[in-house]
């Protein structure tokens, strides 16, 4: 395939470890690609006329004579508007049996936008869910991941955001995806009729993990350049990030370097905020916007993955089974969507900072009650209320099935307040009392 | 040093941003060098040297770098370049002007120039012939938005000198003649406004460093009324990540009474770059009417540019921060945040397979830390005048968690330590600077104690450490109430619980995304801080534990219209009153 008549083939491996190979050769360049024994192979490191590749898909069965070709280029990917609608595997290959795309051909992992040069996101990107649109509103540029444990419906609740937030084209980075999941997207994206807007660059379960190192590059490559060059809203999606850290703790493992928290390569951080921080927003109205899902072991957010992530991205989305209500919500708490002051009370309602802010102070309060009742102590009036606000709140507001738009947002808590309790316990700047609070 | 003839190497070895040349010639640990990459040279920083193998950090990606390539040594360290025109740049890590460089992407090795050769200074002689001048004495004074930027001797001169000549009042570009002085050999050195320095080495020109002792104000309430920083002093804020470090940085960086505001973006995020030169041309610096943009400067190196380079931003903005202290300014240096400062060091201790310290950081960490920090503080300048760098680090602690070594060394070389506490962001109290926690051991310098009694009052720390106790009270209250429940507990314990709440409503919460809120000046501090202890200390008469809930929240609501009241105005005072209003009803 990529081989070439004047490319120099090199049949002699002297080192071969589970994740690299090396071997003698010269005018080889750092981070080039190679095919070792047909297999797609990047350079790591070179010393003097030593250079160590790592293999993606592994060394298995690679015998020390094997072919290794260089190829003279970074990893690359073919971009234009025939991705649309269409499904790569890892090395931008068509997985969905269709033809190989033409366009242009750009390097991948390509450097930064100039801060100076970027524009404060500054346009909501409205889902419908109550419990993000109200209290963690999303905004175009932004990068934010929902902390999920492996068994909550991430995936369906990010394909949801994704079909509502009237993006231009929408890009899925699945890495460690299982089949089912990639079928899923697959079918919803096609059930919605969206598929000429999704670009989908899927690693299984099937595929090597060490291939979804290049996922989020491909990825965010093509959605750079319908961002930039077609000056387009994209929206990113990357589910699971935390199998794409574990492929990195794999490699970094393999080639030994000193494990930092939790056997993490201690570059953990410059990796992560490599890909997020890709999110941008243009002055020319394109965008990248990045949703992710980093699944959490045992709800630990302490784990270096879903640490590390929380210092990159601008908030985060829990979801939580709330089992008073019997359903999924999105947990005000700890949920958080930094960039929301950008938009709420500017795009949105004025009330909407103070609204917002006063419901999740009575829903605290509701917690602190519940704590109360649990450790069998008698529960105060005003703590019966927060309780029944608390419930209320859940079912109307918070939970994950909710689709209405956030003036009915507002006006719904506006109601529950009223419903539970008295102007002063509410706490919200005067003005918007008297303007919101029917006698 | 300084080296003119320049020594030739040859790339050997490449190990991400790491790379090993194979010299023949002269090298000094940190000199610069320039790995000539046919795509564009790559700038490079000697970190260690072994026989004639050179190790050098590279600041930018080595992407198709080759076994092979020429590399060029400098001869000089890695330095800024100081002159008029800094402020209100932004910079990367290494001072190129992020301004001047075309397309939207960075390109590597874009090397840009960071001040203006065109432009005109208004320049005003301040030394004259005759004079006898050492290093970073004053020779003349040009406006620079508004601030008095004096054109020193340079840093690197060592000795006496005598000045030749001045010119005369004038228009001059930064690289125009604007002084002669001979050394005490004879020779004539001839000056312009430009001078350079290497960032990893202070600056001692000044002529005596004292303990700081003057209040800074922040705006900031728990800050400034609990644990006050000085002018020259500093400090670190550690939290979990999404507890408000950097909207707490950026609120100082907006209100506090400082001259010069540098902000060191350090491998953070480019949104919170953006949002700074978004909002800061537009915001009003309270003190001179002009924008706050324009006495700032950022030093940007974000999470996505390289790490090397990340490791001296902070350095770069040091550098730059003792140039304008030179100058008699107040400078205030924020760094967000030098856990990754740390990391990168870590990064590259891990490459170069030295023995790690705890969590792999490198065995030196605390000390690296600790003389970073000792190069703030508030100088005598050799005429007299006085001028200041205060610093205030964040710190990002993994897992949240302050046992960590980022934490602890910098707990060694930080002198007020604003710890952000995580239950208190989730309950939205911000800034969730954790009042029993925090400590500012200024606080402890007698000098201080004068320097606050005389600022804002002779019994204002009484009154602070009122607030502290009632604090600390509350507290208590508080578990004995959870542990006993409401009834379980005397009425007592109630209002010593709500007291605490009332402080902490009223004087540690604060919205920095309210216009008026946003900024509590030290008046308004002490006039709030005597109405809320006023309140604490009256007895009021209550039937029930509910009764006290409900009348201490109707009590803090109204307090709080106070806060978002712009001070003294109509609405302030009818709240005021209505408060007024509300205690009769309640008095014995
Ligand atoms: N003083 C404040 N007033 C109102 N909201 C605040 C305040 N401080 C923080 N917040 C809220 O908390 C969010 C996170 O704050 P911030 O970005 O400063 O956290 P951080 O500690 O710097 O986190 P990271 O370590 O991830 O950078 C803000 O986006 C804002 O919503
Ligand atoms: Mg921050």
């Amino acid at each position: 395939m990529e081989t070439q008549a004047f490319q120099k083939v090199y049949t002699k491996i002297t080192n071969l470890t589970k994740a690299t190979v090396t071997l003698t050769a010269t005018d080889v360049g750092n981070e080039e690609m190679a095919l070792v024994h047909g297999r797609m192979a990047q350079v790591v490191k070179i010393m003097k006329d030593e250079v160590i590749l790592q293999v993606f898909e592994g060394t298995e069965g690679i015998p020390t004579n094997a072919e290794v070709v260089f190829l003279g280029r970074p990893p690359q990917i073919k971009v234009g508007e025939q991705l649309a609608g269409r499904f790569f595997n890892a090395f931008g290959d068509p997985i969905d049996g269709g033809p190989d795309v033409d366009g242009k051909v750009i390097d991948t992992g390509g450097p930064s936008v100039n801060p100076v040069r970027r524009k404060q996101p500054s346009d909501l990107i409205a889902t419908g869910i109550a419990g993000i649109d109200l209290n963690n509103s999303l905004v175009t540029g932004q990068k934010i991941p929902f902390f999920a444990d492996p068994d909550q419906p991430y995936n369906q609740v990010m394909a949801n955001v994704a079909l509502r937030a009237e993006a231009d084209k929408i890009i899925l980075g699945g890495m460690g995806l299982s089949n089912d999941d990639y079928l899923y997207f697959k079918n919803v994206f096609d059930n919605a009729g969206a598929l000429d807007r999704i670009v989908s660059f899927v690693n299984t379960t099937d595929d090597a993990p060490v291939e979804r190192l290049l996922i989020p590059d491909m990825a965010l490559s093509a959605a750079e350049y319908f961002a930039e060059e077609k000056q387009e809203k994209v929206l990113v999606l990357l589910t699971d990030m935390t199998l794409f850290a574990d492929a990195l703790s794999i490699v970094s493992n393999r080639m030994d370097q000193i494990p930092s928290k939790d056997s993490m390569p201690g570059s953990l951080y410059s990796d992560l905020a490599r890909i997020y921080e890709k999110a941008v927003q243009f002055p020319h109205g394109g965008s990248i916007t990045i949703i992710a899902v980093t699944t959490l072991n045992g709800g630990d957010i302490t784990h270096a993955i879903p640490d590390n992530t929380g210092y990159i991205t601008e908030g985060q989305l829990f979801l939580r089974m709330d089992s008073d209500v019997g359903k999924v919500i999105v947990d005000p708490f700890r949920s958080l969507s930094r960039l929301k002051q950008l938009v709420i009370g500017k795009q949105t309602r004025e009330d909407h900072p103070q609204v917002m802010n006063a419901a999740i102070r009575l829903y605290a309060d509701a917690a602190n009650a519940k704590t109360k009742q649990d450790n069998g102590f008698d529960l105060s009036d005003y703590d019966e209320r927060t309780l029944k606000f608390a419930k209320e709140y859940s079912e109307q507001i918070l939970a994950i099935d909710i689709n209405i738009d956030t003036e009915k947002m507002l006006d719904t808590t506006w109601d529950l307040f009223q419903d539970n309790f008295k102007r002063e316990e509410v706490v919200v700047r005067q003005e918007f009392v008297d303007k919101y609070w029917k006698e | 040093m300084e080296r003119n003839n320049k020594t030739i190497g040859k790339v050997a070895g490449i190990i991400a941003n790491l790379v090993i040349v194979e010299v023949d010639g002269p090298v000094a640990q940190n000199e610069i060098c320039f790995i000539q990459h046919p795509e564009s040279n790559l700038m490079a920083e000697v970190i260690k040297i072994l026989g004639k193998n050179v190790y050098v950090q590279v600041f930018e990606s080595t992407r198709g770098l080759k076994i092979g390539t020429n590399v060029e040594f400098e001869g000089h360290l890695l330095e800024v370049t100081l002159g008029p025109g800094i402020l209100s740049s932004t910079y990367d890590g290494l001072q190129n002007d992020l301004n001047k460089m075309e397309g939207v992407f960075l390109k590597r090795g874009d090397y840009t120039d960071p001040l203006n050769r065109e432009k005109k200074w208004d320049f005003t002689p301040i030394a004259k012939a005759g004079d006898a001048v050492v290093a970073g004495d004053w020779l003349g004074e040009v406006p620079e938005n508004g601030m008095p930027h004096r054109i020193l001797v340079p840093f690197k001169l060592e000795g006496s000198y005598t000045v030749k000549s001045v010119v005369a009042a004038g228009e001059y570009t930064v690289d125009e003649e604007i002084a002669v002085i001979t050394d005490e050999e004879g020779n004539d050195i001839k000056l312009t406004m430009v001078q350079k320095w290497p960032v990893k080495k202070a600056v001692k020109t000044y002529k005596e460093k004292p303990r700081p002792f003057k209040l800074l104000q922040t705006g900031t309430r728990t800050m400034d009324t609990l644990n006050p920083i000085v002018e020259g002093g500093t400090g670190f804020i550690p939290g979990p990540f999404g507890t408000g470090k950097t909207v707490l940085q950026h609120s100082i960086s907006k209100f506090a009474d400082a001259d010069i505001v540098i902000i060191a973006a350090c491998g953070e995020r480019a949104n919170e770059v953006v949002e700074i030169f978004t909002e800061f041309p537009e915001l009003e610096d309270p003190k001179t009417g002009r924008k706050l943009m324009e006495r700032t400067t950022i030093i940007a190196n974000t999470s996505n540019m390289p790490v090397a380079a990340r490791e001296a931003s902070v350095y770069t903005a040091m550098a730059l921060g003792e140039y304008y202290r030179a100058m008699g300014l107040k400078v205030l240096l924020m760094a967000d945040s030098t856990s990754r400062w740390a990391q990168a060091l870590r990064e590259m201790s891990n490459r170069l397979e030295e023995l790690p310290g705890p969590d792999a950081f490198p065995m030196d960490l605390t000390a690296i830390i600790t003389s970073f920090y000792a190069r703030a503080g508030f100088v005598y300048l050799n005429n007299g005048e006085s001028g200041s760098i205060t610093f205030i680090g964040t710190v990002s602690p993994a897992g949240g968690n302050l046992k960590e070594p980022v934490t602890e060394s910098t707990r060694k070389a930080a002198r007020c330590f604003y710890g952000l506490n995580q239950t208190r962001a989730d309950g939205k109290r911000y800034p969730a600077i954790d009042p029993i926690d925090s400590y500012s051991k200024y606080l402890e310098y007698p000098e201080v104690v004068e320097n606050l009694k005389e600022t804002i009052g002779e019994n204002w720390l009484d009154n602070v450490n009122k607030a502290k106790t009632l604090l600390l009270r509350g507290k208590e209250a508080q578990e004995q109430i959870n542990i006993l429940g409401d009834d379980g507990v005397p009425l007592e314990f109630h209002e010593r619980f709500w007291n605490s709440e009332l402080v902490d409503a009223v004087i540690l919460q604060q919205d920095s995304f309210d216009k008026v809120d946003a900024n509590c000046p030290l008046h308004r501090q002490k006039f709030m801080l005597e109405k809320v202890l006023d309140v604490t200390e009256m007895k009021f008469s209550f039937d029930s534990f509910e009764d006290v809930n409900v009348y201490f929240k109707r009590i803090i609501n109204t307090f709080k219209q106070m806060n978002y009241s712009e001070w003294e105005s109509d609405t302030f005072k009818t709240y005021s009153e209505e408060l007024e209003g509300i205690i009769k009803e309640r008095l014995n």
